[in-house]
């Protein structure tokens, strides 16, 4: 009976899911642990905070403008009386959706660049002279070049807000691709010459079927810790975008248009830059944290050491 | 090796012409109008004029190949004029000319590079100081309280963007303490003592937020090449023979664990010209970055396609460099 029963636990544990494995592996890294805590805070706290903290982010009390910190406004108002609590979780919906939105994109476009690069050869070399040429480019003032110049029509064409945040996206998503596809590219390329894709190609798999069944999800581990980074640098991007003035309109705030307003009343207020710059900061930080965990969840190598 | 280096030269070639191409064609598809900031009294024909003036009515390839002679031909041969002080009976050579100012564009950034290059080259070489050791050492003394530490800096220092603490060192050491100016004062000549302490006074404060990101990148990559190096056989061998902990460490896993790390070092050279950018406007600092912003919004294409083509060259310039300084430093790296 005893036998039966620890027979029975082992082939529970053959059929453990591998995703499993990874959790573990995640759960030994502490900081990634606190990262990955910390993240879903925020998450929480832009996406459900105002459900709780129920002052609209636009409502104007001139009367009680730059104010410190106090029950009623715990974080202080702005010189239009707004309260930035409320504020601070609009910015960081924003910024967040600005941040997913572009890490799909450039991961979208990353990966096909890549496994059309590492699978077909006749592609290869095209490709990926056009990622070298997109590395080469000077992403940061050609991303304020296309948003100084394209601002004006997108916003006539798809109202203020929607215009910017396409504007924004795009041009974030547009040219962070080029890392993830030279990883993929890497990948695919190891990969197939493995066995089991030869084994895959003499029973007649057809090209579409080998990439999506076989090749992407062995690739999937370098892609996910892309992923993470990659939300971390849109982030950080949209918010550099922002305090330079070229990103979002004032009303319309995010993490980067905020410390960029709160500049001006540092001397009077500068919690109201240290707030979004902290809320930026540590979300970057515990970010970049669970991708540091994945990495090496995700490594068979590392994993069960 | 020379071989290598010359193709990649040819190479580069191609690469940079695509790239002025995409740049000119990004901001002439854009609908910009550089007579926008005049003022509205300006009648419809001055303002055609003034078009025409600025060459505007030309069609796109005559302006494009007009752009890349001046560029490419005319201004070389004025630096080569003016270093040589030989006459090539360059008169009627036109130059590429700013919008906003109407002086050459090259001029201009001969008067910025100064600030540039001092602030940001420091910030490098004071992160790249710092970095090191402390990569080092992180390695050296795996999982120790140190390398827990400096993981976790080296983390904050890369999560932080420049615009972030930038203001925060203005408010902590510049509003509360008053120890440092938050602007930088460009027009400060140092003549004397007292006048050399001013001016590192005002340079400390871009230069730390600059050293921050620059030593957490360097310092990260540094650890990593050490750990690779650490567990190999020859660290072993040189143990063995009897060498002091110091000569393995110094001499033998640091000199190995150099040669990634250097490229590293030479390809971000580029990237903290851009990245200067932001630390530039924070702190008022009247280099290249603040040249480019002011030419965005002042629609003066000429200086932006000019600026942001030398930010391009330099990322070329900096990969080959990095390439060959590794087929250089690393004797098992053999392009041929």
């Amino acid at each position: 009976m005893t036998e039966l029963t620890t027979l029975e636990a082992q082939t529970y544990q053959k059929q453990r899911n591998q995703w499993w494995d990874v959790w573990d592996q995640f759960k030994t890294h502490k900081g990634a642990l606190i990262g990955a805590g910390f993240f879903i805070f925020v998450l929480l706290f832009v996406y459900l905070g105002p459900l709780v903290w129920s002052i609209d982010s636009q409502y104007i009390d001139i009367r009680a403008r730059n104010q410190g910190p106090s029950w009623a406004h715990p974080m202080g108002t702005d010189q239009l009386g707004r309260d930035m609590l409320a504020r601070l979780m609009a910015g960081g919906r924003t910024s967040i959706a600005v941040g997913l939105t572009a890490m799909g994109l450039a991961l979208i476009v990353g990966t096909f660049v890549g496994v059309i690069a590492g699978y077909f050869r006749r592609l290869d070399g095209v490709l990926m002279r056009l990622t070298d040429l997109f590395l080469a480019l000077p992403i940061l003032p050609l991303l304020l070049v296309i948003i100084m110049l394209f601002r004006d029509p997108l916003r006539a064409s798809f109202g203020p807000e929607a215009g910017i945040f396409i504007l924004i996206v795009f041009v974030i998503g547009i040219t962070s691709w080029m890392p993830t596809a030279r990883i993929v590219r890497g990948d695919v390329l190891a990969l197939k010459e493995r066995e089991f894709v030869l084994a895959a190609r003499s029973i007649g798999t057809p090209p579409h079927r080998m990439v999506l069944r076989h090749i992407l999800p062995n690739v999937l581990s370098p892609i996910m810790v892309s992923a993470t980074l990659g939300i971390a640098t849109a982030i950080i991007t949209e918010s550099a975008l922002s305090f330079l003035g070229l990103g979002f309109p004032s009303d319309f705030p995010t993490w980067g248009r905020l410390l960029f307003d709160g500049t001006d009343w540092l001397q009077r207020n500068p919690e109201r830059v240290i707030w979004p710059g902290l809320a930026i900061s540590l979300t970057v930080l515990s970010v970049n944290y669970i991708g540091d965990g994945l990495r090496d969840a995700l490594d068979p190598r590392i994993r069960g050491r | 090796m020379l071989t290598f280096t010359i193709r990649r030269l040819l190479m580069a070639i191609p690469t940079l012409l695509f790239i002025s191409l995409i740049i000119f064609l990004i901001l002439d598809l854009a609908p910009s109008d550089p007579t926008g900031s005049l003022p509205l009294t300006i009648p419809p024909e001055v303002r055609a004029d003034i078009r025409a003036s600025l060459g505007l009515d030309e069609p796109i390839h005559i302006r494009f190949l007009l752009w890349l002679q001046q560029f490419f031909v005319n201004e070389p041969l004025n630096l080569f004029e003016h270093w040589t002080g030989w006459d090539l009976g360059g008169e009627d050579r036109t130059r590429v000319i700013s919008w906003q100012t109407r002086s050459p564009v090259v001029d201009i950034i001969a008067e910025r590079m100064p600030q540039t290059l001092w602030v940001v080259g420091t910030a490098y070489i004071v992160g790249i100081l710092i970095a090191l050791p402390i990569g080092i050492y992180s390695a050296y003394k795996q999982y120790s309280v140190f390398d827990q530490a400096g993981t976790f800096i080296t983390m904050v220092g890369f999560s932080i963007p420049p615009f972030f603490s930038g203001v925060l060192v203005i408010v902590i050491f510049a509003v509360q303490l008053q120890w440092f100016p938050s602007v930088y004062d460009t027009t400060h000549e140092v003549t004397d003592w007292d006048s050399l302490v001013i001016q590192l006074k005002q340079m400390i404060l871009p230069v730390m937020v600059l050293a921050l990101q620059i030593t957490s990148q360097i310092s990260r990559f540094m650890r990593a090449s050490m750990l690779d190096n650490l567990s190999q056989d020859y660290v072993r061998t040189a143990r063995a023979k009897g060498l002091t902990e110091s000569v393995v460490v110094l001499v033998h896993v640091v000199r190995n664990s150099m040669i990634p790390v250097i490229t590293v070092i030479a390809l971000g050279v580029p990237q903290v010209f851009g990245g200067a950018i932001i630390t530039e406007q924070v702190f008022k600092v009247n280099g290249l970055g603040h040249l480019l912003i002011g030419a965005i919004q002042g629609g003066d294409i000429p200086t932006v396609q000019t600026l942001t083509f030398i930010f391009a060259v330099l990322i070329v310039l900096f990969n080959l460099i990095a390439d060959v300084l590794y087929g250089i430093l690393d004797p098992r790296i053999r392009y041929d």
